[in-house]
């Protein structure tokens, strides 16, 4: 059963589409994130099921149901807004009670659930509060409990966490999706940062220039991306532009523009020998020593401390620069700026898709 | 020089405009009215202190008919501009594209640019007996004389709202700029209907520009001379006509400066009893940061 279906849907704003023809269900209970560029037309395809937009063709069902003719005061779709969208005038209580007011339910029903979902979301006995008295994480949760406490089918994020700052954003993104397990309702979530999405979702949509590049799974999307643009856009990758030279057994010989020739698996089949290709590498999948069956020369140009994402950067023979992952920098490393050091990975590690010109 | 005689020099020069502007221009000429208004004339240039001239205002139900007359249909002003006003407004902050907006707000200003006089002559020109629309109704037959539309009551009431509207529309588009359309879009996606949005987040969103604007536009409207004396004619009853007549045709410069303080502190009054029955203060409104 899908919580949420669209199908072929399309937003065109005169001659130009923001949303391409988009399919996707996402099932019951799940967490499913849309992960894209600003300008991807994420925003777009999430005001379209808000019903803020009306889709130019196609359809999106609610359980089932054709909700294009609903009205999006009568969706069963709450949203919660990049900046949140808390009305600054009344309180916190007032701020969750307001759908419920809507609904016309009567005064005591009102009162026991906003107390319940503000213990919900942990911040109980909240309910006098002014808005302007909480913190940006605190105020996240109001955002979530005030859509929460009218049980939508399907809850809809936009950015929430862009306005957080890097602390408070990485404890959101569990507590998000704590959040998510505890209330067993279908979140989907918009986001510009593949790792809010590669941590808490189910499933991810990576979208391009209005369509969909990819559905999967984050782990699906990371280690066996289907386009060039997944490859690039989801994780670091090291990123080098060259030639096929052969294809055999879904394996390309690629000779690097910069110098070097190394085998990668084909990501596409539209690879065929002389076609230009681009060829990923995570860095960190990159060895520094001899004996790998993938191997670069380069000199070792800077190192790059960053705790557990540290990196050395590599200037390889040709010109191209290597980012090395695996770099443990507590003082014993041996590699210094200057060394000339052999770059390694195994065949299966890097990965080749065709560039269309 | 140090460089604190530097900050406090620039203060003085900052502040000195605003100073003298309050002091020279607001603060004396009041004092001079409220001293006036207390002074008693016993003979030629013999004068004594007392409150006699506000017991002639009491005692003469004409006088304080007249003010209330003027304060309640300042109110009757007020109420329509704003709701002439909001509309404009809301279309101005909220609907029309970013590019017109300015265009549209201009528009609204280019009445300041013509002369209250002017602008008064241009509705005798449209209403009076051989104005624009008695002569329009009769050549389509629905009237079959000349029809008088200018002195009354309602003719002045539409004058002056057409001549303080924009001082409604001014505070009320600055705050509705302010506003994050998605607040909007937030009570319609909680399961609000038009007029809930309007209701419980426009209109509690806009209050402190509806505040300013209202006693904007009271104040204006009790103190305006020009429009109701044209419009209503002699029969106007407007306060301010009072007071002019003290002054001018009966030189009793007592009794008129009686009445101008009667009116400020009127006028006060009332703007003080609509800021707290609507629950604003001053200071979240007209001072709003």
């Amino acid at each position: 059963m899908h919580d949420l279906q669209c199908e072929s849907l399309s937003k065109r704003f005169g001659a130009y589409t923001a949303v391409n023809s988009v399919s996707f269900n996402v099932p019951r209970g799940s967490f499913f994130s849309i992960l894209g560029p600003s300008g991807c037309g994420k925003t777009t395809l999430m005001r379209m099921i808000a019903g803020f937009e009306e889709p130019t063709s196609g359809d999106i069902r609610i359980k089932g149901q054709s909700v294009l003719s609903t009205p999006p005061n009568k969706r069963p779709v709450k949203m919660v807004f990049q900046h949140l969208a808390l009305f600054p005038m009344m309180n916190i209580g007032e701020n969750i009670a307001y759908g419920l007011r809507c609904r016309g339910e009567n005064k005591a029903d009102i009162t026991r659930k906003v107390a319940q979902v503000l213990d919900r979301v942990g911040l109980p006995g909240t309910e006098q509060k002014q808005v302007s008295q909480l913190s940006g994480g605190q105020k996240q949760r109001i955002a979530i409990a005030r859509c929460m406490v009218l049980e939508p089918d399907v809850l809809l994020l936009d950015e929430p966490l862009g306005a957080l700052d890097l602390k408070l954003r990485e404890r959101m993104k569990i507590e998000l999706k704590q959040l998510q397990h505890q209330f067993e309702t279908t979140f989907l979530y918009i986001t510009h940062d593949q790792s809010e999405a590669l941590l808490m979702s189910d499933n991810v949509a990576v979208m391009n220039a209005g369509q969909f590049e990819q559905i999967g799974s984050p782990q699906e999307l990371y280690n066996d991306p289907k386009t060039g643009f997944v490859a690039g856009f989801v994780g670091d990758s090291n990123r080098w532009p060259g030639r096929a030279l052969s294809v055999a057994d879904g394996k390309v010989r690629v000779a690097l523009d910069g110098g070097g020739e190394a085998i990668a698996t084909a990501g596409d089949d539209r690879i065929a020998a002389g076609s230009t290709v681009e060829l990923f590498v995570r860095p960190e999948v990159l060895s520094v020593g001899p004996g790998a069956e993938n191997r670069l020369e380069g000199t070792v140009e800077s190192l790059l401390f960053n705790g557990a994402s540290s990196r050395i950067l590599v200037r390889a023979q040709g010109g191209n620069l290597i980012e090395v992952g695996q770099a443990v920098m507590d003082g014993t490393n041996r590699v210094q700026p200057g060394a000339r050091v052999d770059i390694g990975w195994s065949h299966g590690h890097g990965r080749c898709f065709s560039v269309s010109r | 020089m140090a460089r604190s005689d530097v900050t406090k020099l620039s203060f003085i020069l900052l502040f000195a405009p605003f100073a003298l502007w309050i002091a020279l221009l607001i603060i004396l000429p009041q004092l001079g009215i409220g001293y006036i208004s207390l002074r008693e004339k016993v003979g030629p240039g013999e004068y004594t202190f007392g409150v006699s001239n506000y017991v002639a205002f009491l005692s003469e139900p004409i006088y304080w008919n007249t003010l209330l007359r003027t304060a309640w249909m300042s109110i009757l002003v007020t109420a329509m501009a704003l709701i002439v006003g909001f509309p404009v407004a809301y279309y101005i902050a909220k609907i029309a594209q970013r590019r017109s907006r300015a265009a549209l707000f201009l528009m609204c200003l280019i009445p300041l640019w013509v002369s209250d006089l002017v602008r008064a002559f241009g509705w005798i020109v449209i209403l009076r007996e051989t104005g624009l629309v008695s002569s329009f109704l009769q050549k389509i037959g629905l009237v079959s004389g000349p029809v008088e539309f200018l002195y009354n009551d309602a003719t002045v009431v539409m004058g002056l709202v057409y001549t303080v509207v924009l001082f409604m529309i001014v505070p009320l588009v600055s705050t509705l700029d302010g506003m994050d359309n998605s607040l909007i879009e937030a009570g319609y996606n909680l399961g609000g209907s038009r007029f809930t949005v309007f209701r419980r987040i426009v209109v509690p969103y806009a209050m402190p520009g509806i505040v300013a604007g209202c006693i904007i536009v009271f104040m204006l409207t009790a103190g305006s001379y020009l429009t109701p004396i044209l419009l209503g004619g002699k029969n106007s009853m407007w306060f301010t006509e009072q007071i002019y007549e003290q002054f001018v045709t009966r030189y009793n410069w007592e009794s008129g400066a009686t009445f101008g303080v009667l009116l400020l502190v009127f006028t006060s009054f009332v703007v003080w009893l609509g800021l707290r029955l609507t629950d604003q203060s001053l200071a979240s409104t007209v001072a709003k940061d």
